[in-house]
């Protein structure tokens, strides 16, 4: 058990993993336990940022930048504006439904368990791995060669939801 | 341990199950979509890791979660968008008191 312990913490990637997943947990959990809205979001602006951590240990480092730009940066300022646009003194009331807090207990209880029950029986085959050397270029060429059609959807769609997003946050009759 | 994509299923599975649990518990709406958010980071995770660790690993994975950053990204301005103006018509941000369609 302690070797085990020991031979995990013996490689630099181990420990970045351990680090980074343990501060991706944590502040999810705070994000639960707290009562103040605006630490809830800056609890959940560490687990973004932890989570761009762990894409750079997947060799995914233009996904990392693209999560710390768009998630730790984008989404949690958004999340912030609309508390303060919404209830000033943001302070979350307790929850007392007994019977739905217990039953929902079970129920995720009861989604882990599968997941977790499939992730320990499934083997996945060992293929040859080839980690391309500069994965924003391959991206970048990818997203424009084969992927060209959902890009440009892409822009369609945020182009709609950001109009949208503006007309219904405009006052009316103004 | 991280030359297998266990780790990081796990890691995405406990998220998932903790952006689940506050989306179904919270009573504020801007924190529910936050969990919202939690949910698919979960998500994006489970997609990279196989996009290395997978049976054929290949950038498709990455090009997918990118483009779900994308959709979740429009995904919480329109419904910050909703909130304020619900927030303006109804004067609460409580999920609980959004039961107009139930009366």
């Amino acid at each position: 058990m302690l070797g085990n312990i020991a031979d995990f913490f013996s490689s630099g990637t181990n420990v970045m993993f351990f680090l980074f997943a343990l501060f991706a947990i944590g502040g999810a959990i705070f994000m639960i336990s707290f009562t103040k809205v605006v630490s809830m979001v800056v609890a959940v602006a560490v687990t973004f940022l932890s989570l761009a951590g762990l894409y750079v240990l997947l060799n995914a480092e233009f996904l990392a930048t693209v999560q710390v730009l768009i998630y730790a940066g984008a989404v949690s300022i958004l999340m912030i504006f609309g508390i303060m646009m919404t209830r000033h003194q943001g302070e979350e009331p307790e929850t007392k439904r007994p019977w739905f807090t217990s039953l929902l207990w079970v129920g995720i209880l009861g989604v882990f368990g599968i997941l977790f029950y499939a992730f320990q029986n499934v083997t996945f085959p060992q293929t040859q791995r080839r980690p391309p050397e500069d994965s924003t270029m391959e991206i970048g060429k990818l997203l424009f060669n084969e992927h060209v059609i959902p890009f440009e959807l892409m822009s369609i769609l945020l182009t709609v939801a950001f109009i949208g997003a503006i007309v219904l946050a405009k006052r009316e009759g103004e | 341990m991280t030359d297998t994509i266990l780790p990081y299923l796990t890691l995405g599975a406990i998220l998932f199950c903790i952006g689940l649990y506050s989306a179904l518990t919270k009573k504020n709406a801007v924190i529910v979509l936050l969990s919202i958010e939690l949910m698919l980071n979960a998500v994006n995770l489970n997609l990279v890791a196989f996009s290395k660790f997978g049976v054929v690993p290949s950038l498709q994975g990455q090009i997918f979660s990118l483009f779900n950053i994308t959709v979740a990204a429009s995904e919480v301005a329109v419904g910050i968008a909703i909130l304020i103006a619900l927030y303006r018509n109804r004067g609460t941000s409580n999920v609980d008191d959004m039961n107009e369609l139930r009366k």
